[in-house]
């Protein structure tokens, strides 16, 4: 097991990955206040503190939620690029493309949503990019799925070459999940913690995104020839498995600093034991058969797959609670660690992807789901682990990189034990409106609803503030960091 | 207690619990042990949580998948189709009576809409999806007389929002509704 045991070493990417790894950080920090500003815009509407013109909502909320999803994956991308090209070797001119795709991606989006009026949601649900009564043009629901297929398109070819890269260093993507270890008990070659995850990534996210541009290309023919009608029940399926799928992997990239940070901090090695190996395996599956839990209220849909959905929408639950989750506690547990921003950001990264699995795995089940289902409840489970998870992460990355990578703790947690308590704060109103029934995705709130959204709306300032601290010393950073990769 | 405040309730109990062990492990990461003893710790949890979670978790979601709203009430329902438009409801009735099963056969004539019940507290209690070119038959048994809205609940465009309608549900007392 030699190679699993040792500790991560620092990395140390001397060509060009290292500058793409910067940039895709920097676009991501920028990307990512903007975005929550137009959060906090929807939330002060529906506090009733701010009048906006719903077509506006509704154009900001497709924004938000498109752009969200491109940044987690534009920030996941840069944590597990980063960390994995320490094992195997990756072609860095991929990340240059992918970013290049990305942004003409933006442009189009923005240009769509925010000139064109394109409000279809992130979701684009068949057929409502074409069936807007007149509120949005042909061609901004095209240039809006244009913009997206060209996101995806980036991103299949970056997943791509992180699977060649694994096949070339490890043989093949069964060794990169360790199926040799698991099943046949070998002791060689046993992939680190991070190329299992790479693996894994690579292998949903390329199912994904196929599915993605599948379900996008038909749509644009229909846009382009109406009298082509697509199956709705089938476009749904493909849409929310892509969408399922994308952003759950967005997580499985970013967890890749967890496993190698927090062995570094605390001299205790993350070993690629068997029960880890089968963890990530079943996470493999689960990822890829769970989503019916999207359709659940979709009668017309089989009732086997409604049951498969709750139940193992269940079992996916354990990898991460009892796996990962642990497995992190147990190396910081009485370790010697002085708590830091950046270990801090790491332990709440953590707690936000554990306890945000919670209110997912119990609005999976079909009886809460009946009366929970587009409320507030969703938004409240996935900002739960995207806000306390998923960014947690990606600062960490970035707050390390600021520091040269020295793992010695620096100064204190204050920041990041403000930005958990704003953060708690915002995704607990969304979870209390679920409570109470308030539909998810409504312009504009009934009286008796607007105290959370209000109370949400304080807190989310806590959290953009915070964030605006992050992404800002990260950015007065750039220049010099650049200069020395 | 309702559905909604059972789930509130778990899960507050359950990111609560989890927060308790984040803080202990937090107020305890500056002592300095060997990890041999924490792991093997740790392992004993593990498997404690793992077993916790298959034999008690898993046979109680698997029977909870009876409790569904997927089978139709066979006892002579009264039928009310509802059909989405961008952004009206249109149903045959507005009337029922509670106490005896209404099945609604839910579709669209646009995109897709989501049929959400509301009782007159506000309080969401069964919803479907409206989809174009399906019906999805939804049955439901009003347990007590009132005005109830439907709510949309699903994304489908600029009034989203503004998508409701009522349903009158009277004593089943006699009276045909
Ligand atoms: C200060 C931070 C944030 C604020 C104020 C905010 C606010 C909002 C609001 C008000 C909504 C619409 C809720 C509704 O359905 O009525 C929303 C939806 C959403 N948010 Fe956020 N959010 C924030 C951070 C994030 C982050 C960090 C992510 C992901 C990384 C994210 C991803 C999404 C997604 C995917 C949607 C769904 C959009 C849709 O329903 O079409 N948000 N957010
Ligand atoms: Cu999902
Ligand atoms: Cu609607």
């Amino acid at each position: 097991m030699a190679e699993a045991t040792i500790l991560p070493r620092a990395v140390h990417v001397a060509d060009r990955g290292r500058l793409w790894v910067m940039l895709y950080l920097a676009a991501t920090g920028l990307v990512l206040i903007l975005m929550m500003l137009a959060g906090l815009l929807m939330r002060l509407a529906q506090s009733g503190w701010l009048p906006l013109d719903p077509a506006l909502f509704y154009q900001l909320m497709t924004v938000h939620g498109t752009g969200m999803v491109g940044i987690a994956a534009l920030g996941g991308a840069a944590v597990m690029w980063h960390f994995l090209s320490a094992h195997v070797r990756l072609h860095s001119w991929v990340m240059g493309g992918n970013l290049a795709l990305f942004l003409i991606g933006v442009v189009a989006i923005l240009i769509a949503d925010l000139i064109g009026g394109f409000a279809g949601g992130w979701t684009f649900l068949y057929p409502l990019p074409a069936i807007s009564q007149g509120v949005w043009p042909v061609w901004a629901a095209v240039l809006h799925l244009l913009g997206l297929l060209l996101v995806g398109v980036g991103f299949l070819i970056w997943c791509l070459e992180v699977a060649r890269a694994i096949i070339a260093g490890y043989g093949s993507l069964a060794r990169g999940l360790g199926w040799h270890v698991l099943f046949a008990g070998s002791t060689r070659d046993v992939p680190p913690p991070t190329v299992v995850a790479a693996t894994m990534v690579a292998i949903v996210t390329t199912l994904a995104l196929i599915a993605g541009a599948a379900v996008i290309v038909m749509s644009l023919v229909n846009l382009a020839f109406p009298a082509v009608p697509i199956n709705p029940l089938l476009a749904k399926n493909l849409i929310y498995f892509f969408g399922h799928v994308f952003i759950n992997a967005t997580i499985y990239m970013t967890v890749t600093v967890v496993y190698e940070l927090l062995p570094r901090m605390t001299g205790r090695p993350w070993k690629t034991s068997r029960v880890f190996l089968a963890a990530w395996t079943v996470s493999t599956v689960m990822v890829l058969i769970i989503f019916p839990h999207h359709l659940l209220m979709d009668f017309a849909m089989p009732v086997w797959a409604a049951a498969l959905g709750q139940v193992l929408s269940y079992v996916n639950s354990f990898p991460i609670l009892i796996v990962t989750g642990l497995g992190a506690l147990a190396i910081v547990h009485r370790s010697g660690l002085k708590w830091d921003l950046v270990s801090a950001l790491l332990l709440l990264s953590m707690f936000g992807w554990m306890a945000g699995v919670i209110p997912a795995v119990i609005d999976a089940t079909i009886a809460v789901n009946s009366v929970m289902h587009n409320t507030m409840w969703v938004p409240g489970h996935f900002h739960f682990y995207l806000l306390l998870g998923l960014l947690p992460m990606i600062f960490a990355l970035m707050i390390h990189l600021v520091r040269h990578e020295d793992v010695t703790p620096h100064g204190s947690d204050l920041e990041a034990v403000l930005y958990a308590l704003f953060g708690l704060g915002f995704v607990s109103m969304f979870l209390l409106g679920g409570w109470a029934s308030v539909p998810r995705r409504w312009a504009q709130h009934l009286p008796e609803w607007m105290v959370w959204d209000q109370i949400a709306s304080v807190m989310a300032l806590g959290v953009i503030a915070l964030t605006t601290v992050f992404v800002a010393r990260f950015l007065a950073h750039l220049p010099a960091l650049l200069r020395e990769g | 207690m309702g559905i909604q405040s059972a789930a509130g309730l778990l899960t507050l109990v359950a990111v609560l619990a989890l927060a308790a062990v984040f803080l202990r492990v937090r107020r305890l990461a500056h002592d300095d042990r060997a990890y041999a003893p924490v792991q093997g710790n740790a392992y004993r949890v593990r498997a404690i949580i793992f077993w916790v979670m298959v034999v008690v978790g898993l046979p109680l979601t698997i029977w909870l998948v009876r409790v569904n709203p997927y089978s139709l009430a066979a006892d002579a329902p009264q039928v009310v189709r509802a059909t989405g438009y961008q952004w009206y409801w249109e149903l045959d009735r507005a009337q029922v009576e509670a106490g005896r099963p209404v099945v609604f056969e839910v579709s669209s004539a646009d995109v897709n809409h989501g049929f959400g019940l509301y009782d007159a507290q506000g309080v969401l209690v069964a919803q479907v999806q409206a989809m174009p070119g399906y019906i999805n038959r939804l049955s439901h048994v009003f347990k007590a007389p009132g005005t109830y809205r439907v709510l949309c609940l699903e994304f489908c465009g600029l009034v989203h929002h503004g998508m409701t309608t009522e349903i009158e549900v009277s004593d089943g007392g006699g009276s045909d509704g």
